[in-house]
């Protein structure tokens, strides 16, 4: 199977901060999105199985090549990175269109992309993909196995899974129920020094004169701010549960929720 | 691999490695420490980890499935595996010594084959030079290989064996020739611990890196092929100078580890533990200390990376360099512990919080793979050679 996987770089989780211009500052030192990690590892365990090739995508600033070579570590074969001063401060459409041309350049069986980002939560990149490229759409998957030629996944729903079959080429976005991303073995790590990262421009899709990129984002970013501190809370210690209960009823009637 | 720069900066391959490791460490490794030093049991699941992740692989040549790295690179990975649990850090280290005299003087026979299993890590391979009257003084051991046919017998007891009782393999120094010069006598061997005659006498009970078990090792008319003998005969004491030369950079990783491990957990503590109405960090004496002790560490850590780098492109005082990061850092280790657990004061005395076990852990940085003392001596032969 030849798989493409959707990946982002993004801040590492917990260490994001907003540049000047209100948007999330990326020259902070980035990680593969981690949901992008468990359907990576999909795909790794896919090709281990059943031969074929993982190829990543991403639409990157230049320069932020670690992760994707971590990914490249973890056991993908080569990866095609989107890069262009034009992009920055694309929204989800641009991003959605710059990735269905970089596939249409390529050739498929199976794209695999997370739900959403840590950075952005937008999620909706892959729906649109699948919509441009006229491929079929598997959502929320729980399991991926190739099946007759096609691909079978399991899909959450509200009381448990739904079982879809859908033909080839497909567009398949997985949940952690995949299964635990494996660690990059060392050997992993030096291999992916002499992998290909191959780098294409708007031009390079034939995207140069299309209205993409952070010059005509859809939507408008007005305001940016970050949460207000929480106070510290209060831990009430009590050993003595009658003590202990009128201490939290206290501090509830305080803060009038009772 | 390339070297790293004169400025001590690390190649991109060398910082790769070490992050993973790094993330291994603190992920996998670290909610195991306090379990493995409460029940001093060997953690034979983080041995199959290091193994499965080309840890163990990291000291031995690509042609026989190692990954070829320089000492430097293997020194990262003791250091950040030790910051997480200093018996884990030992596991590469010890494999490392233990092969070291095959590495450095074995032939392509026995390359082929015994370093396939050991980089694989399935192997797990012991270092057998001291025994009970032999320990600074090496030279003294008495265990005997006799040459019969086409084999050898070797015949007597080994002490402080780390990996004793968990290694297949062991390299042996047993003296061959009693009637010959001092640093002559000795020769060594590769034993294989399933053969008739091994066994494990004793296993010793530590102050620290408890989960690293070690083992009185007997040796009853144990025959060993005469084509296990490394190197030539009467070559084992060089061959075990040579060896501590390239494996004291590994010990002073593991104290290098202890100590960045030590000093994070009392920064940490330092930055939220309040009396008298602030953070304990916000007081000069906490700050002193701290800084001390990152002074310290830093130190080790700057020196051993040089000295991996001295040591790696042969300079002739190999030695030396050898003998001066593994001073320095252990000193550092022990320092810098005992520091973590005044900051952490009363809790620092609990095992509750882990400083106190590091402390316990730092003290044998000052002792195996020659005492701090016998450092010294080394060193100041070194100096005074030059003066001649």
């Amino acid at each position: 199977m030849r798989i493409v996987v959707l990946v982002k770089p993004v801040p590492d989780p917990g260490e994001e901060r907003l540049g000047d211009d209100g948007r999330v500052d990326r020259s902070v030192a980035a990680v593969i999105n981690g949901n992008d990690e468990y359907v990576l590892e999909a795909a790794l365990k896919l090709v281990e199985a059943g031969g074929g090739e993982v190829t990543l995508l991403s639409m990157a600033p230049a320069g932020i090549t670690d992760p994707i070579r971590k990914a490249l570590a973890m056991g993908a074969t080569r990866a095609v990175l989107v890069c262009d001063p034009a992009l920055a401060g694309s929204c989800s459409w641009s991003t959605t269109q710059v990735l269905a041309a970089a596939l249409r350049t390529l050739e498929f069986d199976l794209v695999l992309a997370g739900a959403d980002t840590s950075d952005s939560g937008g999620g909706v990149v892959a729906a649109g993909v699948a919509t441009l490229l006229g491929l079929p759409y598997l959502s929320s998957a729980r399991r991926i196995e190739p099946r007759d030629g096609g691909v079978r996944v399991e899909r959450l729903s509200a009381g448990g899974y739904d079982v879809l079959d859908a033909t080839l080429p497909a567009v398949v976005v997985g949940t952690q129920l995949l299964g635990e991303p494996r660690y990059p073995s060392l050997r992993g790590i030096m291999g992916a020094r002499s992998k290909e990262i191959a780098i294409r421009s708007l031009a390079d899709l034939g995207l140069g004169e299309r209205p993409v990129g952070g010059a005509h984002a859809t939507t408008a970013l007005l305001a940016a701010r970050p949460p207000a501190a929480r106070g510290s809370g209060r831990v009430v210690r009590d050993l003595d549960p009658a003590a202990a209960a009128a201490a939290i009823i206290d501090f509830l009637v305080e803060r009038r929720a009772l | 691999m390339t070297a790293a720069s004169a400025s001590g900066r690390l190649t991109d391959d060398q910082r790769a490695i070490r992050d993973a490791v790094r993330t291994l460490a603190s992920e996998r490794v670290a909610p195991r420490a306090a379990e493995i030093d409460r029940t001093a049991e060997f953690p034979e699941d983080l041995r199959l980890l290091l193994a499965e992740q080309g840890i163990l692989g990291l000291p031995f040549p690509e042609r026989h499935g190692g990954l070829g790295a320089d000492l430097l690179t293997v020194c990262l990975a003791i250091e950040a595996l030790s910051a997480a649990c200093a018996t884990t850090g030992l596991i590469l280290a010890v494999q490392e010594l233990g092969a070291l005299p095959l590495l450095l003087a074995g032939s392509e026979e026995q390359l082929a084959r015994f370093v396939p299993g050991l980089a694989a890590g399935r192997d797990l391979i012991a270092f057998a030079l001291t025994e009970a009257d032999a320990g600074s003084d090496a030279a003294a051991i008495r265990t005997r290989a006799v040459r019969d046919g086409d084999s050898y017998v070797i015949s007597g007891t080994k002490r402080f064996i780390s990996h004793g009782s968990v290694a297949s393999l062991v390299t042996v120094f047993a003296v061959t020739d009693p009637e010959a010069d001092r640093h002559r006598r000795i020769s060594a061997f590769v034993v294989e611990t399933a053969s008739p005659g091994f066994s494990v006498s004793r296993l010793e009970h530590k102050m620290g890196i408890r989960g690293s078990p070690t083992a009185e090792l007997a040796f009853d008319d144990v025959r060993v092929p005469a084509a296990n003998l490394v190197g030539a005969q009467g070559d084992g004491f060089g061959l075990a100078m040579r060896t501590l030369d390239r494996s004291r950079p590994g010990i002073a990783a593991q104290a290098v580890g202890i100590a960045q491990g030590a000093l994070d957990v009392a920064a940490g503590y330092a930055a939220q533990r309040r009396q008298f109405g602030k953070t304990i960090g916000e007081f000069q004496l906490v700050q002193g200390l701290l800084a001390d002790m990152d002074a310290r560490t830093e130190a080790a850590r700057q020196l051993l990376y040089a000295a991996c780098e001295e040591i790696e492109r042969g300079a002739p005082d190999a030695a030396r360099w050898s003998a001066l990061c593994k001073l320095v850092a252990g000193d550092a280790a022990m320092a810098v512990t005992t520091d973590a657990v005044q900051v952490l004061g009363g809790y620092g005395y609990l095992d509750d919080f882990p400083v106190e076990r590091m402390m316990r852990d730092a003290k044998i940085t000052q002792l195996y793979e020659g005492t701090q003392q016998i450092q010294r001596l080394v060193i100041a032969r070194a100096l005074l050679a030059r003066e001649r």
